[in-house]
């Protein structure tokens, strides 16, 4: 194993999105996307796959730049400190590892598109208002040499803006993932309007067709490719909320020695001292788990789960006590929309939610651990 | 140094090891009486446990990264790791363990001057002579640069009188390293000396401290007109509290690390079962955070330890280290007296000890420096918020 430090490619790959990023997508980015009511800039996405972003997790046999889920955690990590909207986690991160498993040359295409950013994908999983993959009712009914797909999947992250969609599907034999071009006959998209501003949505199907050819992996086997794209997911989720949290303490930090109130700076109070020492330790603690989680995707991916939702587990307290505090450190700027803290609210709401909540995350860590 | 020359050095010790560690002290549970403190007193357990502690100490193993003419190997990080890998790997106790080793030694190697070295450093690695800690007071505890012993100058010598309190082990030591106040005009950290103090001498006495989890380590120390040489200053006269802070870094860890060894590898869940008291749904949820923070504490110890290992050192991050990991044990035992219901309350019998280690776990975000103190030292020298 190595070590939970950042070794030396991966600090030139943070400093090298820190900063491009603080140019290119400070929160301003996202805040001039929301109010110009579009969820995606095609030119950053653009400007991400020319440094090879969208590459990180596809291999080099496919042209990407294969670095690894450290390293994507890195990105989303980056990321995650200014809100950057893009679809890195559907498509770069998540499809790219559910691809990567399977040795068709349609996958290998697809791999190569998402490296060059010609492609983004949704990961269409959930039905209900909590994350449950295995709950999967949408059906897909055997239909000649192919299927029929039936049902709505809702929480589709990128659903709007994605050229295609990984499925989760339930057939005879079992669960089953297909990758559909997203405006085959039958499928209909409506956006749903999220609090951090960003594209989901929910996605119905009506008697879709799909081929065995759609068919990602084995019929009745989805979940062994989607796991691993999942947890790959909930890793760089993670590393996104920990950014998150720690973006904006940087705001509160700042914010603590410049107001005044009283005569004085407030981060002279202890009251508001120990808190923020207090978050700084919280972040510090889940910039671990965090670590690790990369660390055990890409070196021993087979036994990830637990580091995984551990992680993810982490960074959804961490991130809520960074913003909760935030706003009240803060005072009433904090409460108003022209300031930015409530983008990190709402964007940390979301991320929570997404992929898996702390409940659900906890359980698998008791799971893991002979709760 | 190349892969294969470390490959080299893990066979090497591996077999010096599988020849020289005795088979007795091998595997088995890790008790008490396993552990050597060393000392002009100490009583070994066993034949066994005074040649594990002499074989190793020939090595310079008892202290591997010290310089070798101060009594240890000169290991660096990497052969230093390989070797407590190996150690571990025979599930064998290190054959010494002591405050000369973990604070005395290395606030020494820093501060010390090449004769202390040569005179304290070689005693501690072969554990002939035992040190405590002299630091807090009566009227000096989180305020420690307060100490009010005083230390007043008569020729080559001074002569010092007041009381130390929390004295672990003061009454089995040999030497004392003590904060003193050998300038009581100048600002309060700027008049301290760290002073080494033989405990045999005239005037030296100590009192055991019974705590509310019954009999301690800890103890009263008193001075009364203690003769002792000017030349047992560690570093500058006055300018002691530079050598506390150090050295108290390295008590932080220490605890810190402490806190976090009972989180090994059996989980929470695990253990609160085995106490027979069941888990109603709250404690299990209390259970389950305890465990995902606990998890989550011991990868960032890792860590740390990594960027220490690397040359980065830790640091005031040891003050998070503290906070997290003694905070974290308090939560531990809470839930574990609640698993342990009615039974967990026997002060003797059969679950004695239960009660003893949580009422234990709460001087733990006292001792080495409040978690109010760490967040403090946080909020000053790592957020730079204004004081």
């Amino acid at each position: 194993m190595s070590t939970l430090l950042l070794n030396e490619d991966e600090v030139m790959l943070q400093d090298s999105a820190r900063g491009f990023l603080d140019g290119a997508a400070p929160v301003s980015h996202l805040r001039g996307l929301r109010d110009a009511g579009e969820t995606h800039d095609a030119k950053l996405w653009a400007e991400m796959a020319q440094m090879g972003w969208t590459g990180v997790l596809v291999p080099e046999a496919a042209g990407g730049s294969d670095m690894g889920h450290a390293a994507a955690g890195v990105l989303a990590q980056e990321m995650g400190k200014t809100l950057v909207t893009s679809p890195f986690l559907s498509t770069a991160v998540m499809a790219a590892t559910a691809l990567r498993q399977i040795a068709t040359d349609r996958a290998k295409a697809a791999l190569a598109q998402i490296a060059e950013g010609k492609v983004i994908y949704a990961i269409a999983v959930d039905e209900n208002h909590k994350h449950d993959p295995e709950a999967t009712t949408l059906s897909a009914q055997a239909d000649g040499n192919g299927f029929k797909l039936n049902g709505s999947k809702g929480f589709v992250v990128d659903g709007g803006n994605a050229d295609r969609i990984l499925v989760l599907a339930m057939a005879d034999a079992g669960l089953t993932l297909f990758d559909l071009p997203a405006d085959r006959d039958g499928i209909a998209r409506t956006a749903s309007s999220m609090i951090d501003a960003r594209d989901a949505s929910s996605v119905n199907f009506v008697d879709v067709q799909a081929t065995g050819e759609d068919v990602v992996g084995v019929v009745g086997d989805g979940m062994s490719v989607l796991r691993p794209a999942l947890e790959a997911g909930q890793a760089a989720l993670a590393a996104e909320m920990a950014g998150l949290a720690s973006g904006a303490f940087a705001m509160t930090v700042g914010y603590l020695k410049e107001r005044k109130q009283f005569g004085i700076e407030i981060g002279r109070f202890q009251a508001l001292q120990h808190r923020a020492a207090h978050l700084w330790c919280e972040t510090e603690v889940t910039a671990s788990a965090v670590r690790n989680a990369g660390r055990m995707l890409d070196e021993d991916p087979e036994n990830a789960t637990m580091a995984v939702s551990l992680a993810k587990a982490r960074a959804t307290q961490t991130a809520k006590l960074a913003v909760i505090e935030g706003v009240q450190m803060h005072g009433g700027i904090g409460m108003t929309d022209a300031f930015d803290m409530g983008f990190y609210m709402k964007r940390a709401r979301v991320a929570t939610e997404w992929l898996g909540d702390y409940g659900y995350h906890a359980e698998r860590v008791a799971k893991a651990r002979g709760f | 140094m190349t892969d294969t020359n470390l490959e080299g050095f893990r066979a090497e010790t591996r077999t010096w090891l599988e020849a020289n560690c005795p088979s007795e002290m091998r595997g088995g549970e890790r008790t008490e009486e396993a552990i050597c403190w060393g000392g002009r007193n100490w009583k070994f357990s066993s034949d066994a446990q005074r040649l594990w502690l002499e074989r190793m100490a020939d090595k310079g193993w008892t202290v591997p990264t010290w310089p070798v003419e101060y009594g240890g190997a000169g290991l660096d990080r990497a052969h230093d790791k390989i070797l407590t890998e190996e150690i571990n790997r025979l599930e064998v106790p290190l054959p010494l363990q002591s405050f000369g080793i973990w604070m005395l030694g290395p606030a020494l190697l820093a501060f010390g001057s090449h004769e202390q070295k040569l005179e304290y450093l070689p005693p501690i690695a072969r554990g002939e002579v035992r040190w405590c800690q002299g630091y807090s007071e009566p009227g000096a505890g989180s305020d420690l640069a307060s100490v009010q012993t005083k230390a007043d100058s008569d020729g080559d010598h001074y002569i010092v009188n007041g009381q130390k309190v929390w004295t672990s082990y003061a009454d089995q030591a040999d030497c004392i390293f003590a904060l003193v106040r050998t300038d009581r005009d100048a600002p309060k950290h700027l008049g301290i000396s760290f002073l080494l103090i033989d405990m045999d001498s005239e005037g030296v006495s100590t009192k055991p401290i019974r705590l509310i989890s019954g009999s301690s380590p800890f103890c009263e120390t008193f001075f009364d007109d203690v003769r002792v040489p000017k030349s047992n200053v560690v570093g500058t006269e006055h300018r002691g509290w530079d050598v506390a802070k150090h050295l108290l870094t390295h008590e932080r860890e220490m605890i810190s690390g402490g806190g976090a060894g009972l989180l090994g590898s059996r989980s929470l869940g695990a253990v609160i079962a085995e106490h027979d008291g069941g888990m109603d749904a709250s404690t299990r949820a209390e259970a389950l955070i305890c465990e995902v923070d606990a998890l989550a504490i011991g990868l960032t110890l890792e860590r740390y330890k990594d960027q220490s290992e690397s040359g980065g050192g830790v640091g005031d991050a040891s003050a998070m280290l503290k906070y997290a990991g003694t905070e974290l044990n308090k939560r531990r035992h809470e839930l574990l007296m609640s698993a342990g219901g009615a039974d967990a309350l026997e002060w003797d019998g059969t679950h004695a000890g239960l009660a003893a280690d949580w009422l234990r776990t709460k001087a733990n975000s006292i001792e080495g420096g409040t978690s109010e103190v760490m967040l403090s030292i946080i909020s000053r020298r790592i957020l730079g918020l204004p004081s």
